[in-house]
């Protein structure tokens, strides 16, 4: 078995080579070989941005299928507060977990709450902390992906309270399971996702062993079926429909609801992959310690952007933010008791079950000065390349191309710009052969090559 | 074991050049975490040379720094063309600046620079010449725990 799990497959069938996930993937960790594309697993922090860019849909995210859930003796579905953005403006929250338990589900749970207690939990947290900062929130698993892998030094900075997704699943478990007098195994929790690295913080979380939820589902494979269910359930009164919302958790579907629900003023929320990098550089330079909080998202727009989600990024973003204005002006929080909050992160309620660790990329060797040599050896390697990074070698780069030959992965030759020169030398070699074995063949094979005319 | 210089390279630094500024503290942290330094010591490697930096960048009309390592220990050295400092003595302080209006209304010259090298640091030298410029040597001991 591999040592880490990613949520992303490439279907050999559908690849034909593009070549546009190679210079779409934010880690360089995709090749092309022998026309296919591969992923370097080591690499790969499940962003899904490949996912959006195939033209060929070749590029599969793993996610459950719908009939998984059968296996379970109860099962209860807790959409993404993404998933309340996909729809009408009509169609409320109350209206899509109402629908969600038409398709056969026996319950369905509105992670808002949840998030709004994670919320309160995180204030807590900011309030007492008195390390480096500012602390990071570890929402987007792509993210906490990516301070592991390309920003190790930052990892203490994350902040360690579980998220809402593993937090409900949890506390769904103990309950139902005592309610119900079911085994906690006997309770299937599955999460409607908007992006595929959800998918692998549930197989593979980054910091503890086993994951509270069983399974994942696409928003966009449950949107369809969610569709009809909801077409003959009765509308409720707008106010009725609005109450249970809890205002502070909503906002966790975009970029930005956690310090806007928080009113964090010494706060920054960033999204998309390239500007996370930007602000993470920045970071690690010192410059932003003047900074309490960072919310960072790998979608554009958070949450609404996940590549599963089937409503253009801006209008579902729209839509949250209008869903909270409405709240706001309606005067509803239906937020958790903040004392009751206190109290439970006081008795560890809310914090990780594990330790988050870095997981660097493997440096050139493990041998400093080894290492050291070979560095130089893949800046010679650079220098001699043609430096326009075409991708016809199969790396995104020319930098990375010499770092896969330096590493063995890669031979100077797939390099197209040496081709010529490869092809002199072979020619000069099969000439050389040629004229040696004309002797005991009584007829020479006939051989085009340009660089070789004097032969035929 | 050897004190032996085992890498070397310079980066130079353009005064003013406020769109480059920080490029070269990315490249060695790259530099660093390709040839498997520990995170610890490169996250004060790159605040370090981020802060030497952008000295130059504010104050100096032109600069270099350079990565040295051996077995045992990284050594920045920061050469500048500059103005120099008057009184590194006042320099080294935390909160004093020298920095103009227009560089405080970009975020900079909060006066933290150079007690903030110092404190990333395990030796650190200064040597400055009013008129002509600065020298810092910057050492970082790769099995130190900071």
């Amino acid at each position: 078995m591999s040592q880490y799990f990613h949520s992303i497959r490439v279907d050999p069938e559908k690849c034909n080579g593009r070549m546009k996930c190679l210079r779409m993937c934010p880690t360089q960790a995709i090749r092309i070989r022998d026309g296919k594309a591969v992923i370097i697993e080591e690499k790969c922090i499940d962003c899904g941005e490949c996912i959006t860019v195939c033209p060929h849909n070749a590029i599969i995210p793993l996610t459950d299928p719908f009939g998984e859930a059968s296996r379970f003796r109860h099962t209860v579905v807790m959409p993404s507060p993404a998933l309340y953005a996909q729809f009408g403006r009509e169609i409320l929250p109350e209206k899509i977990l109402s629908g969600i338990k038409k398709l056969g589900f026996d319950d369905a749970y509105d992670l808002a709450f949840t998030c709004g207690e994670v919320s309160f939990a995180v204030q807590e947290y900011l309030r007492e902390y008195k390390g480096p900062k500012p602390l990071i929130s570890n929402v987007c698993p792509t993210i906490v992906r990516l301070i592991q892998v390309k920003y190790p030094a930052l990892i203490d900075q994350v902040i360690p309270i579980q998220t809402p997704r593993e937090l409900a699943a949890r506390e769904i478990k103990k309950e139902k399971s005592k309610s119900l007098g079911l085994r906690e195994e006997d309770i299937g929790i599955f999460y409607l996702t908007p992006c595929p690295v959800k998918m692998i913080s549930i197989k593979q979380p980054a910091e503890k062993g086993k994951s509270h939820i069983d399974g994942a589902i696409a928003i966009s494979d449950f949107y369809g079926p969610l569709l009809s269910a909801m077409e003959d359930i009765e509308k409720t009164s707008y106010r009725e429909a609005l109450k249970s919302i809890c205002i502070l958790g909503i906002g966790w579907a975009m970029v930005g609801g956690i310090c806007r629900t928080l009113r964090l003023k010494n706060a920054l929320a960033v999204s998309g992959l390239g500007e996370v990098l930007k602000v993470f550089d920045d970071m690690e330079r010192g410059k932003l310690k003047n900074i309490d909080f960072i919310e960072a998202y790998s979608c554009h727009q958070g949450c609404v952007g996940g590549s599963l989600t089937v409503e253009n990024l801006y209008i579902s973003y729209n839509k949250i933010l209008k869903l909270i204005e409405t709240l706001e002006f309606e005067q509803i929080k239906a937020c958790p008791d903040i004392r009751e909050v206190r109290k439970l992160y006081k008795e560890d309620y809310f914090s990780f079950e594990g330790k988050l660790e870095p997981r660097p990329l493997k440096p050139l060797d493990r041998d400093l000065t080894k290492a050291i040599k070979k560095r130089k050896e893949k800046e010679q390697i650079y220098e001699s390349l043609p430096k326009i990074d075409c991708g016809v070698c199969g790396a995104p780069t020319c930098i990375t191309f010499a770092e896969d030959v330096v590493k063995g992965d890669a031979e100077i030759g797939d390099c197209i710009f040496n081709l010529p020169q490869k092809f002199a030398e072979l020619s000069g070699e099969l000439s050389e052969l040629l004229n040696k074995s004309v002797v005991v063949h009584s007829h020479k094979p006939r051989i085009d090559n340009p660089h070789n005319k004097k032969d035929e | 074991m050897s004190d032996e210089n085992i890498f070397s390279q310079r980066f130079e630094i353009r005064g003013g050049d406020f769109s480059n500024a920080g490029k070269t503290s990315t490249s060695i942290k790259e530099i660093l975490q390709e040839i498997g330094i520990d995170p610890s010591i490169i996250i004060r490697a790159s605040i370090a040379s981020y802060e030497a930096e952008m000295n130059v960048v504010m104050y100096a009309q032109r600069g270099a720094l350079t990565l040295n390592i051996t077995p045992e220990r990284l050594l920045l050295r920061l050469e500048d063309e500059g103005p120099g400092i008057e009184n590194v003595e006042m320099a080294m302080k935390e909160g004093f600046s020298t920095a103009t209006e227009k560089m405080r209304e970009m975020g900079f010259g909060a006066g933290m620079g150079l007690p903030n090298i110092k404190r990333n640091a395990d030796d650190f030298k200064i040597l400055s010449e009013p008129g002509k410029g600065t020298s810092l040597d910057i050492v970082i001991y790769l099995n130190s725990t900071g």
